[in-house]
């Protein structure tokens, strides 16, 4: 079985950070632009367990974890704040939230 | 293994790529599930059963819900029934329902070789969870401190806080 080229992983992981990034630089719906660094992140994790499955190791996966629980808190904090900045300014457009105040 | 791991990193790409081009927000969310389902099988496929578990688990299933339920939150009222129905029509699901049926011939496929589902390379959980409680303890303890905090920052942040505007 031959085993899976570890640098076709990481440009399949860096392709994916870059529609990411994209994402982030391009959309200005704030949803999008969650829902784009989640893809990031998930692009990071992606290159942590194919280089710990490069070597064998296990710690790509533990970083993976640690990625996902970093991802989690992230996600609960960003939506709520997607939820305020409806309630104020009617909106989901990140430009409207430009005022940085109270 | 080696077919499903190429198959599965198109079939990513191309919902990715789908999913923040769209102009409404639950038909991305559907293509970035297909995404996130696609990077599971990759997981799959390179050795690591666990971490691809809870990528299913965790990612496609909390976050993504968690991102449906605050749009659906964000929403209220009596025409939600309506544009509910606005946004996913029939037609919509025909995208994430290929990718979604590619990703599970893949699995079938790789399922019904016979052959050995990951190629063996990393540990099975059970390494995965002695590694993590040994070395990587105050890193597990860190985790849980941050996770406290978004629990506590989310809660504060979605307080009802004075109407403005």
């Amino acid at each position: 079985m031959a085993a899976i080229s570890m640098t076709h992983g990481l440009i399949v992981a860096s392709v994916l950070f870059s529609l990411g990034l994209l994402g982030v630089l391009v959309r200005r719906n704030i949803v999008f632009i969650l829902m784009s660094i989640e893809v990031m992140l998930n692009a990071a994790g992606l290159a942590f367990v194919v280089a710990g499955a490069r070597w064998g190791e296990v710690d790509g996966q533990i970083m993976f974890l640690f990625i996902l629980t970093m991802a989690a808190a992230e996600v609960a904090v960003g939506l709520t704040l997607v939820v305020q900045i409806y309630r104020r300014l009617g909106t989901l457009d990140a430009d409207a939230a430009s005022m940085l105040r109270g | 293994m080696v077919t499903t791991f190429y198959a599965a990193a198109v079939v990513a790409i191309v919902a990715t790529a789908l999913a923040i081009s769209q102009k409404n927000v639950v038909h991305g969310l559907l293509y970035l599930i297909v995404s996130l389902l696609a990077v599971a099988l990759m997981f799959l496929a390179l050795g690591a059963p666990f971490v691809a578990a809870l990528e299913v688990i965790i990612y496609a299933g909390a976050i993504m819900v968690l991102f449906v339920f605050v749009m659906m939150l964000l929403n209220l009222g009596p025409r939600t029934v309506e544009q509910e129905r606005r946004w996913l029509p029939p037609r919509i699901w025909i995208g994430p329902l290929v990718l979604a049926g590619v990703l599970l011939v893949e699995l079938i496929a790789a399922l019904a070789s016979g052959g050995p589902m990951t190629s063996g390379l990393m540990g099975d959980p059970r390494q995965v969870g002695i590694v993590l409680f040994g070395p990587y303890v105050l890193g597990v303890e860190l985790a849980s401190m941050l996770l406290l905090s978004g629990l506590v920052g989310a809660y504060h942040l979605g307080r009802q806080g004075p109407e403005r505007n």
